[in-house]
């Protein structure tokens, strides 16, 4: 059996109505993996978007996923972030924790660690607004679960290649 | 020089200046891309099409009897012509209908271009009457689709919808149609050419020569060479089928094709195999088995072709040519991956063979070709000839005998009619055998064939049918009536859904669940109600007699065939297993029983 990989896949499609339902319905209609997706206008002037999808596959799979993607009609390109050399990858989410007394001061303490902000506050609970890697993402949740954590909000990945040249 | 006295110039110029409605944008549209039949039903959300098509004569409307039939049609004209094939269907039901023939296009490679109506704008999402979400249910059964929210997108929309429909591996293309854009008018330009680069689709149809040249080498050098070959070349037209044909005979290597490659390679010529697969010959089985080159070209390695996966051609390399990129290294892994069109890599794949003027190993060939030609001489598509009862593999025999010099056109439905026509008729021409291969769609043959005869109104063009499949659409005799097409059904009629009775005889103890067509119609006297000819054969002796006659009436005709109710389809190889493990008839049942992950296999 070969491998699991996770790859994280950026996609430039047109933004026309039902594109992302495409992209979705494809994963689901074939069964492979979705472990975050992300989408947003990058280009307004040529109505082209930006997907970034993170998924987990047999490096087969993998394969298969790309070339499924790119027959897409409105798909204009594929670029595998995790195959094509070094890539920076980065997600945003806030964290609501509620808590009083050496909790609430732990809470302040970690997201300073963290180097998390808080962006809202009342005497009783903190949003903080983190952005990083999505493992120390995960790191910073794990920790805020013991100190009040009521509510999670993430992006999901986005991701662009390290170096001069673009996609 | 008739259509040049209809078509009146002066009129096109001064429209081509005009504001047109949306209604005439589609028929222009069409027209322009040299479209000339279509088929349709018309309905609420269309009549604005339907009105535009009343005023106009170049456009040929076949009025169906259900809508699924229209997309059938569509896929018979298209395949049988190599052009597009167009439906037109209503709003809501009028789509839902249509889908299992999108559904069987997309799965068998067929340009289809379906234009279904749709509520007004300003009602989309309100559950209006006869609304559905028509792109939304067609996205996963289309190759892409359209909704078209504004008249001045429409030009643009219907060329690039035709466009990608025809283009790199041909689909199934929807335009969703709301009823405010057909009315609606803008200036539009006509007979605008269509586009020759696409914003984002554009398939690569040459293939990397570094690529070709390693394949070459590799087929020069094989010992035990075996082209698998599908409905690619079909696909990439007439041309493909012809270089396909100069290279292998280039070659003098063995050849097999699968369900949908049937007449891409002469099947009268010696180094045609027969057809590969579930249900193939067993030299073309054995040989796919135990080849040291596997020479793929538009075949796509399906699970009826592969069987059991991981023990597929364990010891061959494996070249695969393909126009679309997703199906290497799909099923299985290749070693050499050419993406490009058929013909285009074919053409080029001869010029290499001329260029490098290779030595075969003229010795290891001629041993493979022995070691074949000893599988064939188990004459597998042999069967036990009855006095009493019509084998269905003897009907067929003499439909290919009575046939074979005339300009025949072959559809079938699905099931064990299906792989018997498949093993019993020769094809020796691409785009002469219409059947539904990837989906598999029971009532396929019949809608199909009164596309073709459309296509080819002087040809003769039979439907090889079931009862039950036959019945799956049979409204369309009224269709074969009204547009007086001489189709011929031929129905092998075992009075069961026989594929479904086979599998129940060999997996569950010949349980013959729910697989009785009971209550069957009289076949004569249904062909006769609709003023069509019926005629039956119950005995081997009056087989030629009815297919004579058949032939020689110029009317639809209906044979209904009364075949013997428990013939199996032999070879087989059962599912989840390996090539070299086929059941070549019934005495093999026994001795290799189904293992139980076979079972859960379809």
């Amino acid at each position: 059996m070969e491998p699991i990989e996770r790859h994280t896949i950026a996609v430039l499609v047109d933004n026309e109505a039902g594109v992302l339902a495409r992209v979705i319905g494809l994963f689901s209609g074939r069964g492979y993996n979705i472990e975050s997706l992300t989408v947003a206008e990058v280009d307004p002037e040529n109505a082209i978007s930006r997907i970034t999808v993170v998924t987990s596959g047999t490096p087969m799979i993998i394969a298969q996923i790309k070339a499924q993607l790119d027959r897409l009609v409105p798909v204009h390109r594929i670029c595998d972030l995790t195959d094509g050399g070094a890539s920076v990858e980065r997600e945003l989410a806030l964290v609501k924790v509620r808590g009083t007394g050496n909790k609430r001061v732990e809470a302040l303490r970690i997201s300073d660690i963290f180097r998390a902000r808080a962006i809202d506050s009342t005497n009783n609970s903190f949003v903080f607004e983190i952005s990083g890697s999505p493992e120390k993402i995960d790191a910073f949740i794990k920790l805020m679960r013991t100190l009040g954590l009521v509510e999670i909000s993430r992006t999901g990945a986005v991701a662009i290649a390290r170096g001069a040249k673009g996609i | 020089m008739r259509d040049r006295l209809l078509f009146d110039w002066k009129r096109w110029e001064t429209m081509a200046k005009r504001k047109l409605s949306g209604s005439d944008i589609v028929i222009q549209s069409l027209i322009d891309a040299g479209v000339d039949t279509i088929f349709g039903y018309p309905g609420g959300a269309v009549l604005p099409i339907y009105d535009a098509l009343f005023k106009q004569n170049r456009l040929k409307h076949v009025l169906v009897r259900q809508e699924g039939g229209a997309v059938h049609m569509a896929e018979g004209y298209a395949r049988s012509t190599g052009k597009l094939g167009v439906v037109l269907v209503t709003s809501g039901p009028g789509a839902t209908n249509a889908v299992t023939g999108l559904t069987d296009a997309l799965m068998d490679s067929i340009p289809v271009l379906c234009l279904t109506g749709q509520v007004p704008t300003h009602l989309i999402g309100n559950d209006a009457f006869q609304e559905a979400d028509t792109t939304g249910i067609t996205r996963p059964c289309t190759k892409h689709n359209y909704l078209v929210r504004d008249v001045k997108d429409l030009g643009r929309v219907m060329q690039e919808a035709m466009y990608v429909a025809r283009s790199g591996r041909p689909g199934p293309v929807v335009i969703d149609l709301p009823k405010d854009v057909l009315i609606n008018e803008t200036t539009f330009e006509t007979g605008k050419k269509l586009p020759v680069k696409h914003k984002t689709y554009r398939p690569q149809i040459k293939g990397d020569n570094s690529k070709i040249r390693e394949a070459v080498e590799l087929i020069a050098k094989a010992k035990r060479p075996l082209f698998y070959c599908g409905g690619g070349v079909v696909n990439s037209g007439p041309r493909g089928s012809k270089l396909l044909t100069e290279f292998v005979r280039m070659t003098g290597y063995p050849i097999t094709l699968t369900l949908m490659g049937l007449g891409a390679f002469p099947a009268t010529d010696k180094k045609f195999l027969g057809m590969v697969g579930m249900h193939g010959t067993y030299e073309s089985n054995l040989a796919m088995h135990d080849c040291d080159v596997m020479i793929n070209i538009g075949a796509r390695f399906d699970d009826r072709v592969t069987g059991l996966i991981s023990e597929f051609s364990p010891d061959s390399k494996k070249i695969h040519v393909d126009i679309d990129p997703s199906s290497i290294n799909k099923n299985v892994a290749v070693d050499v991956p050419i993406i490009g069109d058929c013909a285009s890599v074919l053409a080029e794949m001869i010029k290499v063979w001329k260029e490098i003027k290779p030595r075969k190993d003229t010795k290891a060939i001629n041993s493979w070709w022995n070691q074949i030609e000893k599988w064939r001489k188990r004459d597998c598509l042999a069967y036990k000839q009855s006095k009493d009862i019509i084998k269905p593999q003897y009907a067929l025999e003499r439909l290919q005998a009575l046939t074979k010099d005339r300009d025949t056109y072959i559809t079938t439905e699905v099931g064990q009619h299906q792989m018997w026509a498949a093993q019993y008729i020769k094809f020796n021409q691409p785009n002469r055998w219409m059947t539904s291969g990837g989906l598999g769609t029971m009532g396929y043959g019949f809608p199909a064939a009164i596309g073709v005869q459309m296509a080819h109104p002087k040809a003769t063009v039979v439907d090889i049918s079931g009862e039950a499949s036959f019945q799956m659409n049979i409204q369309e005799m009224s269709t074969a009536m009204q547009y007086r097409l001489p189709v011929k059904v031929f129905i092998l009629n075992n009075e069961y859904m026989g594929m479904v009775r086979q599998w129940q005889e060999l997996l569950y103890g010949s349980r013959y669940s729910e697989s009785y067509t009971a209550s069957l119609p009289d076949f004569v006297k249904l062909a006769e109600s609709y003023g069509a000819v019926g005629l039956r054969a119950t005995k081997p002796s009056e087989v030629d007699d009815v297919i004579k006659e058949m032939l020689n009436n110029d009317q639809f005709t209906i044979v209904d065939v009364a075949i013997d109710k428990g013939e199996n389809c032999f070879p087989m190889i059962p599912s989840g297993a390996p090539h070299n493990e086929m059941l070549l008839g019934p005495e093999d049942e026994a001795a290799k029983p189904t293992s139980e992950d076979g079972m859960v296999l379809v």
